[in-house]
C-alpha cells in the first residue's frame, strides 16, 4: 500500500470528523457571542447544514436532474418530451425486465415473508433457538457478489451422462432426473435467481419476526390454548395477526430490495436469457448504450414504483410519531 | 417493535391449567416433527457456503470433474493451492486493500456527519424539523439509480471519478439518511431529565453532546457502523459506477464480479477468491452479531 493512499485514508478518516468538531465548536463560539433569546434559533441550522448540504447535492439534486434528464435526448442536449418513455415501454427487452421485477417482487417478498415466518415459530420453541438463526442469519453478512459465486457452483450444469459438479443437479441425478441449466433454461432461471436472494435475506426476516414474536404475551397464546385451539390455529388465527404490522413493515423493505435488485443478475447472468431486471436494464443503457435519456426513464420507472412504498413509509413514521 | 395491543385474558380462571401447560410447551424436544423440519431447513441454508468452502480446498482439476461432497470421502485431496494462486495471479490482495481503503473512511464519515444533524433533529426545535426529518425517511426509500447519471457527471467534471474520492463522498452521502435516521430514534429515546440537570448544572449543546450522548449512545453508534461496513464492504453497484473498471483501484466485489465474467473454465479460482471476500464480514458478523441485529430491529428502511 502507497504512502499516498495511506495519507488519503487516515485523512478522510481523522481529519474529516476532526473538521466538524472544530465547525461545531468554532461556530458555536460565534453563536454564544449572540443574545441569548436567538442562540436556540440559529444553532440547530448550523447543526444539521452539512448532512443537509450532502444529501441536497448527492440525493434531491440528482433525483431532479435525472427527472429532467428523462425527458432529454441521448446526450442530454435537447428537449424530446416522453419520447424515452416511448422507447422504453416500446423496448421489448425493458418490458422483459419489468416483468421480471414484478416476479422479483411477488416471489422474493412471499417466500423471504414465508420462511422468515417459519423459521422464527420454530426456532422461538426449540432450546437450540440462537445456533439456528445465526446459521441463517450469516448470509446477510456477505455480499451478493460472495452469493452469485456460492449458488453458481450449485446451480453448475453438465451435459446428461457426465458426473454432475453442481449440488442441485446431482440430487436430480440421485432421482433419476435429467439436469437443468439452471440460469439458462428459460424456465428456471429467474426463478433461480430469485432464490438466491431469498437464500440471503431470510434471515433478516426471521431476525424481526422473531424479535415480534418474543413481545407477544405467552398469556395470549396460552388462553387460546386453553380454550382449546390446535397448535396450527393458535398459528393462524392469534400468531400471524398479532404479528401483521410487523411483516409489513419487513415486506416494505424487501419490496424496495426487490425493485432495486442489481448485483445477483449482473454477477450471474448479466441480465442474458430474459433474466434482466429494470436497475441491470438502467446500468447498461447507461454505460454500454451511452443513452442517457433512455437510462433516466428507466430510474423514473423504478421511482415511480416505489412511491406506494416511499408514502406508505412517511404514514407509518408520521403515525408512530404521534404515539411516541 | 409495533404490535397491536390487545388486551390480556385473565388467567384467574383457570390458573392451574395454565401454569401446567406453560413450562413443559417451551422447551420440549417431544416433538420430533418440528426439530426436524428446523434442523432440514438449517442444513439447507448451510450446504451451499459449505460446499463452495470444501471445493476452495480442492485441486483445480478434481472441482471440474467432481462434485464437492466427493472430498468428504477417501482419499482426502486437500490443497491451498487455489488461495495462493488468486492472491497471487489475480490482485486479489490489492483489491482487498482496496475494499478497505474505500470501506473505512465511508464508514467513518457518514456516522461524524450525521450524529450532529441526528442531535439537533431530537433534541433542538426549529421550525420546519417535522418537515425536514419526514424529507429523510421519504429519502430512504428512493432508489439509488436516481442519482447515478447526474452523480456522476459531476464527479466527472470535479475530477472525482475513478479515484477513491468519488466512491468515499457517494457512500457517505447515501449513508446519511439511513444513518440520520438510526442514531435521531435513539437520541430521542434517552430520557429527557437526563438533559434538564445537565442544563441546571450549566452545560451547552455541545457539551451535552460530547459528554452526555455519544457516550450513551455507543451501542447505536456501533450498530450503525456494522451496517455501514457491509454496506461499503459488500457493495457492487457505486464501485462500478464511479470506480469507472479502473482495476487499480477495484474493490473486492468488483474484481471477482470480472473473474466470474472471465474465467470460464479456470474457475476453481473464484471458490477461494469469494471466501477471501467474505472472511472479512463474517468475522465482523460474528463477533458483533448483536450489535448488528440491534440495529436492524431498530427499523432498516434502507434506500
Amino acid at each position: 500500500m502507497d504512502i499516498v493512499r495511506i495519507t488519503f485514508l487516515v485523512g478522510a478518516v481523522v481529519l474529516v470528523p476532526a473538521a466538524l468538531i472544530a465547525y461545531v465548536l468554532v461556530t458555536d463560539l460565534g453563536v454564544r457571542l449572540l443574545p441569548a433569546r436567538t442562540q436556540p434559533r440559529i444553532r440547530p441550522w448550523l447543526w444539521i447544514l452539512p448532512s443537509m448540504l450532502a444529501v441536497t447535492v448527492f440525493l434531491i439534486y440528482p433525483t431532479i436532474a435525472t427527472i429532467w434528464l428523462s425527458f432529454l435526448d441521448k446526450a442530454g442536449q435537447t428537449f424530446v418530451g416522453l419520447a424515452n418513455y416511448g422507447e422504453v415501454l416500446g423496448d421489448g427487452g425493458v418490458l422483459v425486465s419489468i416483468r421480471n421485477n414484478i416476479f422479483w417482487l411477488v416471489g422474493y417478498t412471499a417466500l423471504v415473508l414465508v420462511f422468515g415466518l417459519i423459521l422464527a415459530v420454530l426456532a422461538d420453541r426449540v432450546p437450540y433457538e440462537s445456533a439456528v438463526k445465526s446459521l441463517i442469519f450469516m448470509p446477510m453478512a456477505i455480499s451478493f457478489v460472495a452469493a452469485s459465486v456460492i449458488w453458481g457452483f450449485m446451480f453448475a450444469y453438465q451435459p446428461p451422462g457426465a458426473p454432475q459438479t453442481g449440488t442441485l443437479n446431482a440430487l436430480l441425478n440421485l432421482f433419476h432426473g435429467s439436469p437443468i441449466a439452471w440460469l439458462i433454461d428459460h424456465r428456471t432461471n429467474n426463478a433461480a435467481l430469485i432464490l438466491v436472494a431469498v437464500w440471503v435475506w431470510t434471515g433478516f426476516a426471521m431476525v424481526i419476526t422473531s424479535a415480534a414474536l418474543k413481545g407477544i404475551p405467552p398469556e395470549l397464546l396460552e388462553a387460546a390454548r386453553v380454550d382449546g385451539a390446535t397448535e396450527l390455529q393458535v398459528f393462524f388465527r392469534v400468531t400471524v395477526p398479532l404479528l401483521a404490522p410487523t411483516l409489513t413493515v419487513i415486506g416494505t423493505t424487501l419490496v424496495i430490495f426487490a425493485l432495486k435488485a442489481f448485483d445477483l443478475v449482473y454477477v450471474m447472468t448479466g441480465g442474458f436469457y430474459d433474466t434482466d431486471v429494470m436497475a441491470r436494464r438502467m446500468y447498461g443503457e447507461m454505460f454500454n448504450n451511452q443513452n442517457f435519456g433512455t437510462s433516466a426513464a428507466i430510474a423514473m420507472l423504478l421511482l415511480l414504483a416505489v412511491v406506494p412504498v416511499l408514502i406508505f413509509n412517511l404514514r407509518r413514521f408520521q403515525f408512530q410519531e404521534a404515539i411516541r | 417493535m409495533s404490535v397491536a395491543p390487545v388486551a390480556a385474558p385473565s388467567r384467574a380462571e383457570t390458573p392451574i391449567v395454565v401454569e401446567a401447560t406453560k413450562e413443559p410447551r417451551r422447551f420440549t424436544l417431544g416433538s420430533l416433527p418440528l426439530n426436524l423440519a428446523l434442523i432440514l431447513l438449517t442444513i439447507i441454508w448451510v450446504v451451499p457456503t459449505l460446499g463452495l468452502l470444501v471445493s476452495s480446498f480442492r485441486p483445480g482439476f478434481l472441482i471440474s470433474r467432481t462434485g464437492w461432497w466427493t472430498a468428504l470421502a477417501p482419499p482426502f485431496q486437500f490443497t491451498l493451492q487455489n488461495y495462493s494462486d488468486v492472491l497471487q495471479t489475480n490482485n486479489l490482495f490489492t483489491s482487498f486493500i482496496n475494499s478497505l481503503t474505500i470501506a473505512i473512511p465511508a464508514t467513518v464519515m457518514p456516522i461524524a456527519i450525521a450524529s450532529f444533524a441526528a442531535y439537533a433533529f431530537a433534541w433542538m426545535r426549529f421550525p420546519l424539523r417535522n418537515w425536514l426529518f419526514l424529507l429523510l425517511v421519504g429519502l430512504l426509500a428512493v432508489p439509488l439509480q436516481m442519482t447515478l447519471i447526474p452523480v456522476l457527471s459531476l464527479f466527472k467534471s470535479l475530477g472525482l471519478s475513478g479515484n477513491f474520492f468519488g466512491v468515499w463522498i457517494a457512500h457517505t452521502a447515501y449513508g446519511l439518511p439511513f444513518a440520520i435516521y438510526l442514531l435521531r430514534n435513539f437520541f430521542g429515546a434517552l430520557p429527557g431529565d437526563l438533559f434538564e440537570s445537565a442544563q441546571i448544572d450549566g452545560a451547552g449543546p455541545v457539551t451535552m453532546f460530547f459528554r452526555l450522548v455519544l457516550p450513551l449512545s455507543v451501542p447505536a453508534l456501533a450498530s450503525l457502523a456494522i451496517f455501514q461496513f457491509l454496506w461499503t464492504w459488500n457493495d457492487l453497484l457505486v464501485a462500478l459506477v464511479y470506480l469507472g473498471g479502473a482495476p487499480q483501484f477495484a474493490p473486492m466485489t468488483v474484481t471477482i464480479a470480472n473473474l466470474v465474467n472471465s474465467l470460464g473454465s479456470g474457475y476453481e479460482l473464484l471458490t477461494a477468491a469469494a471466501f477471501i471476500s467474505m472472511a472479512l464480514p463474517l468475522v465482523v458478523f460474528l463477533a458483533l452479531q448483536r450489535y448488528f441485529v440491534r440495529g436492524m430491529t431498530a427499523g432498516a428502511v434502507k434506500g
